[in-house]
């Protein structure tokens, strides 16, 4: 009988399917991996699986008991746990109180405090981890952190661990303990679920692989049927063909932003040097986790750095966007709600922003140019609007991303920074946003662009850089390049 | 500018000022007809001066709450500049310009401070101006010994900045509100016409998208502080040059609340990124109207003020509140 199993769930999101008819089921003392694309919808398939979404159609089982959970507690009085990538723990609380929190022992409706204690140090001997219950969480390693938010799950009787890409945020010694403990845990009788991108972990870990193409099942394979690339071929659909494009970079051209062995806080002991030349599109790959964006905030000097960026031949100070701006370097930052725009305000004052001082007299606003601006931006990049006076929260997310790169673009840079340009973003727009980036590329800006998404890779850049931890795992020219290729790197 | 620029009306009348426009009129309206000392020209002119010396207060307190924060520390400022003026004045003889002067450069550094321990440090607006709040009124008794200061019967000519009026069409306009028009005009220009303006604001609205847009957050936060310090020390000189005495210990006690609340009701959210300085200005002559209606309308206990100011503003704040819901609600729907 199946611990926990999941028939024909379905679900669609502002009518974009994320699940279709997906079949899922773990059992006791198993481990089953569960990998697939950004967007092949591992995500919302687990959060289903831990009530913290409800399915559309289909319906979780239970010990073969068909059940319907309506929120995460509902999940855990069952015994399934999801362990997030983001830990979500209590910085501030000790490791007993982490553990027991929200479930504490009480004696006449105060805290049993020496139970307490008992059964905290009972959940971590359970995950193998030897210290003080009353140790405050912020002096333990994210390794440790990890743990004990699963001495968490277990306290509460978990039968079910989901993990969410359990091993993107912790060092090579950390995860090999991470994997002691998850044996451990299996020989115990637990139903493990992982999720992971790292195909070298999945292979060597579980029992069994189950892998999701956009939001479907595409297959699931034994331990024993793990060999050469199947799994790989799997993921992607057909067998990975590389894309032919015939773009180069201009011979001989010097590098519009050079970047020399720039170091950021979340990777301290990783590098990273590379060159964009004035026409070229380069696109920056890796897992999550890997220092991409981080790596891009270092640069255009939001975040602290070490190392040089180098801009038209010069040397630009860090911790200084404007500095960055005047040398003609623009950033789109990842999260348009919260990094790029103002929602509030209106698409006139958006698109102008970043560029006031260009359209003002001793420090009045020249209202007409920045309205022609507006007007014009909003032509170009087809923004489909019908007063730019209108608030940005108005307009659909394609159209969003348009006012953000209108912004950079206000600044009439020679070199873009771009975070996934192109995230939430609708297929049409999509595609309008891609030869508008090719567009400024033969125009002669170099480009930068950071995409979790092959398929933007393969359309945007001459050459991709992987980065894996931090680091530069491999260059690869236009000609070479193939999902699987990358995958593989990233994974590294 | 405002989201209520899609109305038929110029883009510095928007929907709240209305709001707050029409509860202004209404509420000057029960006054008059349940008073009939309310109308009379001596009342008036008083009002009018109480409303722009608070007006200033407001103007200051404005500025930092379209960045998002909050300023505690303006009714101790107030007190510490009603205090540090006639005590350099009178007691030790200074020029009065130098007196003002030096006035002004204390509240500058006071605001230089607040600024650079909230947008250098990234101490909370709250606690920063929490401890101004004790601080200056401490230095203020420390200063002065507990003594009521005042300007005698002397200093006329700088006493007449408060005091004087001139005469508007046969009424008699009080010269601190003059002094409140051309600054509110001066903070509308800057709001509405320069990039710092659209800066403000936009820091005010998201202050990370500003940050990567290249806007200099920090230095627009600390500028902020320093206008509202600024404009608290003036107001806190006018209201000692209009009633011609402070008493450290009282002396400007909850005028930071007035001036808030003021700007609250005339439309600047606290969140940030709102405001409109007609509405503010509306707002802080509502509040004294209101303390007007309260000690003129026999029906209304004097002792009931605070209780009865709370009601109102919270009254304001809901009504604000539902109206925000509802537009919503009907974009939705």
């Amino acid at each position: 009988m199946k611990t926990l199993a999941a028939r024909g769930i379905s679900k669609r999101f502002d009518g974009v399917r994320a699940l279709e008819a997906v079949d899922f089921e773990v059992s006791a003392g198993e481990l089953v991996a569960v990998v697939g694309e950004n967007g092949a919808g591992k995500s919302t398939c687990m959060k289903i699986l831990a009530g913290v979404l409800r399915p559309d159609a289909g319906h979780l089982e239970v010990d073969g008991r068909s059940v319907v959970f309506r929120n995460v507690v509902d999940a855990g009085k069952a015994g399934i746990a999801l362990i997030h990538q983001e830990l979500e723990l209590c910085d501030n609380l000790t490791v007993a109180d982490n553990v027991l929190l929200g479930d504490e022992p009480r004696r006449f409706g105060f805290l049993d405090a020496r139970l307490a204690l008992e059964r905290a140090r009972l959940a971590l001997a359970s995950v193998g981890l030897d210290i003080d219950p009353r140790t405050p969480l912020q002096e333990l390693s994210i390794g440790h952190r990890q743990r004990v938010e699963i001495a968490k799950a277990l306290a509460r009787n978990a039968r079910v661990l989901i993990l969410d890409e359990p091993t993107s945020s912790l060092s090579r010694g950390e995860t090999e303990v991470l994997f002691a403990t998850l044996e451990r845990l299996r020989a115990g009788g637990t139903a493990l679920v992982y999720i992971s991108h790292r195909l070298s972990e999945v292979e060597r870990l579980a029992d069994r692989v189950v892998v999701l193409r956009d939001g479907r099942l595409a297959g699931s394979l034994a331990r024993h049927e793990l060999e050469g690339d199947r799994l790989l071929t799997m993921m992607l659909g057909a067998a990975p063909a590389a894309h032919a494009r015939g773009l180069r970079r201009p011979p001989g051209a010097e590098p519009a932003l050079e970047v020399r062995d720039v170091g950021t806080r979340l990777h301290a002991r990783a590098r990273v040097s590379l060159q964009v030349a004035s026409g070229e599109v380069v696109g920056l790959a890796g897992l999550v986790g890997a220092g991409r964006t981080e790596l891009l905030r270092a640069i255009f000097g939001i975040d602290e750095r070490e190392g040089q960026v180098v801009v038209h031949g010069r040397e630009v100070a860090p911790r200084d966007p404007r500095a960055m701006q005047r040398s003609g370097v623009a950033y789109l930052p990842e999260d348009r709600k919260h990094e790029g725009l103002l929602l509030t305000a209106s698409l006139r004052e958006n698109l102008s922003l970043a560029a006031l001082p260009r359209w003002s007299r001793f420090g009045f606003l020249r209202s007409g140019a920045i309205t022609r601006y507006a007007t014009l931006a909003c032509e170009e990049l087809r923004i489909k609007n019908d007063a730019i006076s209108r608030p940005v929260a108005d307009l659909s997310g394609g159209n969003q991303q348009k006012v953000v790169l209108g912004k950079c673009l206000a600044l009439e840079p020679s070199v873009l920074l771009l975070d996934e340009p192109t995230r939430g973003v609708d297929v049409g727009a999509k595609r309008e946003i891609w030869e508008r980036i090719r567009a400024l590329a033969r125009q002669g800006l170099a480009v930068l662009v950071v995409s979790s998404e092959f398929e933007e890779l393969a359309a945007l850049a001459d050459r991709v850089v992987v980065l894996s931890r931090g680091a530069v795992a491999v260059e690869l020219q236009h000609v070479q390049l193939d999902e699987a290729t990358i995958l593989d790197y990233a994974a590294r | 500018m405002q989201a209520s620029s899609r109305l038929p009306l110029p883009a510095w009348i928007d929907k709240k000022v209305l709001g707050i426009l029409l509860v202004f009129v209404l509420v000057g309206a029960f006054t008059a007809l349940a008073s009939d000392r309310f109308l009379t020209e001596g009342n008036l002119e008083n009002l009018l001066r109480r409303s722009a010396l608070f007006g200033v207060l407001s103007l200051g307190a404005a500025w930092v709450i379209v960045t998002g924060g909050i300023d505690l520390s303006i009714g101790s400022l107030v007190c510490l500049s009603a205090c540090l003026l006639p005590w350099l004045v009178v007691e030790h003889g200074f020029a009065p310009p130098l007196a003002v002067g030096i006035v002004f450069a204390v509240a500058l550094v006071i605001g230089l401070l607040h600024g650079v321990l909230v947008a250098r440090l990234g101490l909370q607006p709250f606690l920063v101006t929490l401890c101004g709040l004790l601080l200056y009124r401490g230095l203020a008794r420390v200063i002065v010994d507990d003594r009521t200061v005042g300007f005698g019967t002397g200093s006329s000519g700088l006493r007449s900045f408060a005091t004087s009026s001139s005469d508007v069409l046969g009424f008699e306009v009080p010269t601190p509100f003059f002094i409140l028009v051309t600054l509110a005009v001066l903070t509308a220009i800057v709001w509405r016409r320069t990039v710092f303006g659209r800066w403000l604001f936009a820091l005010g609205r998201n202050e990370t998208a500003a940050r990567f847009s290249g806007v200099p957050t920090k230095r627009i936060i600390v500028a902020s502080y320093v206008v509202c310090a600024l404009l608290a020390a003036l107001g806190g000189m006018l209201f000692v040059l209009d009633v011609n005495a402070a008493q450290p210990t009282d002396f400007g006690n909850f005028y930071e609340l007035y001036a808030i609340a003021g700007a609250v009701l005339g439309g600047c959210a606290l969140r940030g990124g709102e405001g409109s300085v007609l509405g503010l200005v509306i707002g802080a002559a509502l509040m004294q109207v209101l303390r007007n209606t309260i000690r003129l309308v026999d029906a209304l206990p004097n002792q009931a003020e605070y209780a009865i100011l709370g009601v109102v503003i919270l009254a304001g704040v809901l009504l604000d509140e539902s109206v925000r819901r509802m537009t919503k609600a009907r974009k939705r729907g």
